[in-house]
């Protein structure tokens, strides 16, 4: 590995989880959309900003697009609380009327600006060791590796002071606001942050790149764990993980590296969602079948227990009596008996079912459970 | 202003891109009125980024630019992202707007690395296929149009024919379901029928701005009724005004992107819509509040004129203004709703600056006193 090959994989690094850091609440908070809102949204504010500061690389213009970005929830609110458009449909409105005023000022007074919009909606990871950060005559490595470090602390700063006043108004916004924790505050000082790693990042990876670091990761630790602590560091370490491979498949493949880094993201969700141990869709799908056999199971010994030391038992506790009776076809009926009797439930006794004491036991519990 | 009209008819470039706008603007906005009625306006972005990898997989498939191919490659990748999105939110407990917001970026991002991976390796014929990325409404020509037109028309048809089970759909799928409706089925008709209608606007105005042409129209149209039919039909109104405007706008002036020029017009619809119009608008409310609660404060002033009168055992007995405002709370000023009261014939100031009822405003504080079951410890002689 050559050394901006190692910058380049800190730099997707430490962006990955600078953003997995908001990304897990947006996702509980369902406002997932919010991160593609306002990291489109941000542009009109980054051209104002480049305009009045007149370069790409100023701690001013952070602050003026992370504005931006809090313009946006603030609009998307409004238009919400007057009753008449859905927040969805608010959210629709908002961000690309906002884009398109950003396209419009670049087309219109930023031809001889290093600004165009292709670098603000898909960055270019690949110039990032370009871009030194050098005080004093001495090279401190690059620039976006120090925007974003700042922005990873800053992130991480804000969850572990906030971290209690955080979940409670994620999880039940009622009681944080009777309690006096200002959900609103909260909310507002989230998207700030969302903004505020938005707008670091895009010149990075570009603001597609942002959304899917921000939702894909938590929503694949989402599967995998109830734990609030849990869940943000699993989203970090899948955003690192999203990182590395994604970084590493753009360079076999020689093509963009934040399409690789947010197709990554996509599929390892993909496969966290088959394969999550408790709610992946494998395990759901095998949770499926073994209650439906269990099920029959605990029918058939609730059945033969009925009719057990009675005197029409002899006719009810046949394979094929089973058919009438509970509705299984011949097949099933077979299947439910060979299953039973390897679970040692039931005997068969020329042509006859009995149940053994486990069996009864099998039923009586059921009995008892329904 | 005539000018730019009359170049419209003339000027063969600018009026394809104005008929493109057109098309798109009323296809979009009457099947962006079901999206948004059925809470799926932020679908139409979803959509439109992952139609990006079905563009790029067509053209590496046929190797043409037509527009045909490249569309239905789009209107693949587009409903497969919606299947899966509907997928994840109905197995697992992923908020169905996170699944919209990956579902977006990982799309997108197949996208890149096949537009990327098609820079290397298809030399110069690939040009031009990132113009989806943000619309190249100018390098719209006839064939475009015609296959734009064709296609969204064939959705609008759809629409028409299926107008009584869509809007079963949208309002009460349960009750259809109930009815014997295959709803969903017609779920997935209609979802496709938007697809269509956002894979025809990709070229002019790009996967990003898309959801302003299926979200604007039809929230700016329902602000001005409660009928589906008429918001369809405004919807679709308002589309085809902000394409042409936005075509002729951007046309008109120098480094004007036809794209986000469209979107600003919408957006400016949907502001007036929501403070002008009828009923919903913002106007109009802030408005109606006001006469209520104006007529509030002079019922109540009258009222209270009714329970002094009563205690005193005579309806025209004048009062001092500063006994009224003691009975009001809040800081009204009882004085500005006694003159309105005047202006109307209700109550009378005495030379002395106090007020009394008259005779009809006597028997117009009777009769609300009696519709609000004012109980009075005594009783007025009709003076």
């Amino acid at each position: 590995m050559s050394l901006p090959q190692i910058e380049i994989q800190l730099v997707a690094t430490v962006v990955a989880v600078a953003c997995a850091l908001p990304g897990a609440f947006l996702v509980l908070r369902r406002m997932g959309m919010m991160s593609d809102a306002i990291s489109h949204a941000i542009l009109p504010g980054i051209v104002v900003g480049v305009f009045v500061v007149g370069s790409l690389h100023s701690p001013l213009l952070v602050v003026a697009a992370a504005l931006t970005g809090l313009l946006t929830a603030a609009l998307v609110e409004t238009i919400n609380s007057t009753g008449q458009v859905k927040e969805d449909a608010a959210i629709g409105l908002v961000f690309p009327i906002l884009f398109s005023l950003g396209v419009i000022l670049i087309a219109k007074f930023a031809g001889d600006m290093h600004l165009d919009t292709d670098a603000v909606l898909l960055g270019e990871l690949a110039f990032a060791p370009f871009n030194r950060f050098t005080a004093f005559g001495l090279d401190f490595g690059p620039r976006a590796l120090w925007t974003m470090g700042g922005v990873l602390v800053l992130n991480a700063l804000f969850l572990a002071l906030f971290y209690k006043e955080l979940k409670l108004a994620t999880f039940d916004p009622g009681l944080a606001a009777s309690l006096g924790f200002r959900p609103r505050v909260l909310h507002y000082a989230l998207m700030g942050l969302v903004s505020l790693t938005a707008v670091s990042a895009f010149d990075a990876v570009g603001s597609i790149l942002v959304v899917a670091l921000m939702v894909g990761p938590p929503m694949t630790a989402y599967l995998l764990t109830d734990r609030l602590e849990w869940m943000i560091g699993l989203s970090a370490a899948f955003g690192v993980l999203n990182a590395l491979v994604g970084y590493w498949g753009a360079h076999v493949l020689d093509v963009s590296i934040a399409g690789t880094m947010a197709t990554t993201t996509g599929l390892v969700f993909g496969l966290v969602l088959l394969a999550a141990p408790e709610r992946g869709l494998i395990a759901q799908w095998r949770r499926t079948r073994r209650q439906k056999w269990q099920f029959a199971v605990e029918m058939l010994a609730i059945h033969l227990r009925q009719h057990e030391n009675t005197p029409e038992a002899a006719r009810e506790c046949r394979v094929d009596h089973l058919q009438e009776h509970l509705n299984w076809d011949g097949p099933f009926a077979e299947r439910v008996v060979e299953r039973a009797v390897s679970r040692g439930s039931v005997r068969r006794e020329n042509g006859h079912l009995r149940l053994t004491d486990e069996g009864r036991e099998v039923a009586q519990e059921a009995a008892t459970r329904t | 202003m005539l000018d730019l009209f009359s170049q419209l008819l003339t000027d063969y470039t600018l009026r394809t891109v104005a008929l493109g706008a057109a098309t798109l603007g009323i296809v979009g906005g009457g099947l962006g009125s079901y999206a948004v009625l059925r809470g799926q306006s932020l679908l139409g972005d979803a959509i439109s980024h992952a139609a990006l990898p079905g563009i790029a997989l067509a053209f590496l498939i046929t190797g043409s630019k037509a527009p045909l191919p490249l569309m239905l490659g789009a209107a693949g990748t587009g409903v497969l992202a919606t299947l899966l999105i509907i997928g994840v939110t109905t197995t697992t407990r992923v908020p169905y707007d996170s699944a919209l917001a990956l579902a977006l970026s990982a799309f997108f991002g197949i996208g890149l690395v096949l537009l990327t991976y098609l820079q290397q390796h298809a030399g110069a014929a690939q040009a031009g296929l990132d113009s989806f990325l943000f619309g190249q409404a100018a390098a719209l020509v006839e064939h475009d149009v015609v296959v734009m037109a064709v296609l969204g028309g064939i959705a609008l048809l759809a629409l028409l024919l299926f107008w009584k089970e869509f809007k079963l759909l949208a309002f009460d799928p349960d009750f259809g379901r109930s009815l014997g409706f295959p709803i969903r089925m017609l779920d997935i008709v209609l979802t496709t029928l938007l697809v269509v209608a956002i894979v025809i606007g990709l070229q002019t105005v790009g996967v990003v701005l898309m959801s302003a042409v299926i979200v604007a129209p039809a929230a700016a149209a329902r602000q001005w009724t409660d009928r589906l039919g008429v918001m369809v039909a405004l919807a679709a109104t308002f589309g085809a005004l902000s394409g042409v405007s936005g075509a002729v706008v951007s046309g008109a002036t120098a480094n004007l992107p036809t794209g986000p020029t469209i979107v600003l017009c919408m957006g400016a619809i949907v502001i007036v819509s929501l403070l002008l119009a009828p009923n919903r608008g913002l106007l109009w409310r802030w408005w109606r509040q006001r006469s209520t609660s104006r007529r509030l404060r002079q019922e109540r002033v009258l009222c209270d004129l009714y329970t002094l009168a009563a205690k005193h055992g005579a309806g025209n007995r004048p009062h001092e203004a500063a006994t009224l405002d003691a009975m009001v709370s809040g800081p009204t000023r009882t004085v500005y709703v006694l003159r309105r009261l005047a202006e109307q014939g209700l109550v009378a100031e005495t030379p002395d600056g106090r007020w009394h009822l008259t005779d009809e405003g006597l028997e117009e504080a009777r009769r609300l006193a009696d519709e609000r079951n004012l109980v009075l410890d005594a009783t007025i002689d009709d003076a």
